[in-house]
């Protein structure tokens, strides 16, 4: 980032390529849209980008950039949840048969139904994820999936070491009551693959 | 123990708090079984598939960055047009300000000056009151206080004569 600081622009091409995965993946997990998240992530390069003359190596760049993204994500989130309830108070939702969406059948072929139940483990796992408070959320992805230290992720969520280590507690504890079929299930999979 | 269990299971315990942990975990079963979860659960997590940005995410920030206001060199290190504006307005205000006429202190150098001359003209008033003057002024008999007065004084300049 000092590089990108001095005006080397080739610096900021290989931040892009090292973080636009992990940052869209992460901006998808919080507001569970894909076209949000990438935008999401354009405007926190784009900030990054404007205000790499005022950096100050005071923090790191992970830092620094997950703060702007987690920012971001959580106005998204409330802009968003306003809109929905000028929707709900503007029009009755009355969804007539017509406008069903039509349903999909799927193949019962083996491996089809393998890939069904792959993809309806993740989409659970997901709305798990999805249905944690925010804070509690950004704090489980940037402690799972960014594997960033515990005073980093206090820093970007604005709370202490201990503050944080009891709200990602209480955000496993709710992940491992709504995904308890799903981990039993394994469980019990494990054993018997440990058994054969 | 709660707040100890995630660091715990994340590697990033001190091996003290491991120690305190693992003693806990040995005899309370129900924190056993929630640790066994837990790691059933960040299996789980891990298994989250990743997803990869759209084609056209790169072309659309660099067009993005395109436009955005190169700032380089000299001009680079100026400070941003709105700032220089308001710099330079708050030094031209300044300097007008402090070019213009005191008119509070003149004004105040005047009400000093006027007062002065107020005061001399009352000490050099001349006096008026002379007593010869006014008792001999005809238009005061006419008054009927003046007459009776008169009168008393007739009467009694009789009496006494």
């Amino acid at each position: 980032m000092l590089d990108v600081k001095a005006g080397d622009e080739q610096s900021f091409e290989l931040l892009l390529r090292k973080y636009r995965i992990p940052l869209v993946n992460f901006l998808y997990r919080m507001v569970h849209d894909t076209a949000v998240a990438e935008d999401l992530a354009q405007e926190v390069f784009l900030r990054v980008y404007r205000a790499r003359k005022q950096y100050a190596p005071s923090a790191k760049f992970t830092t620094w950039m997950f703060r702007i993204a987690t920012n971001l994500a959580l106005n998204s989130l409330r802009d968003n949840r306003n809109r929905q309830m000028e929707i709900s108070m503007d029009q009755a939702v009355d969804v007539g048969d017509d406008e069903r969406p039509p349903m999909e059948v799927p193949d019962l072929a083996p491996t089809v139904e393998q890939y069904l139940l792959a993809r309806s483990r993740s989409e659970m796992i997901l709305q798990a994820i999805r249905a944690l408070p925010e804070k509690q959320r950004a704090a489980v992805l940037l402690h799972k999936y960014q594997e960033l230290d515990y005073d980093e992720i206090a820093r970007i969520l604005e709370c202490s070491e201990s503050a944080l280590k009891s709200l990602l507690f209480r955000a496993y504890e709710t992940l491992r009551t709504a995904l308890l079929p799903l981990l039993n299930s394994e469980k019990v999979s494990s054993h018997t693959l440990r058994e054969t | 123990m709660e707040d100890k269990l995630v660091e715990y299971l994340d590697g990033r315990a001190q091996p003290a708090e491991r120690r305190l942990v693992e003693e806990h975990l040995a005899f309370c079963s129900g924190c056993r079984t929630r640790a066994e979860d837990f790691r059933a659960l960040f299996g789980a997590l891990d298994d989250l598939p990743m997803i990869s940005p759209t084609p056209a995410f790169d072309a659309l920030l660099r067009s993005r960055i395109g436009v955005e206001p190169v700032r380089g060199g000299f001009w680079g290190s100026l400070p941003s047009p709105r700032l220089t504006f308001a710099v330079t307005a708050l030094v031209a205000m300044s300097v007008w300000m402090a070019s213009m006429p005191r008119i509070v202190d003149d004004d105040t150098a005047m009400t000093r000056v006027s007062a002065e001359a107020d005061f001399s003209m009352i000490r050099d008033l001349p006096v008026l009151e002379n007593y010869d003057v006014i008792s001999k002024f005809d238009a005061l008999s006419e008054l009927p206080a003046a007459r009776e007065a008169t009168a008393a004084g007739e009467v009694n300049n009789e009496t006494s004569e």
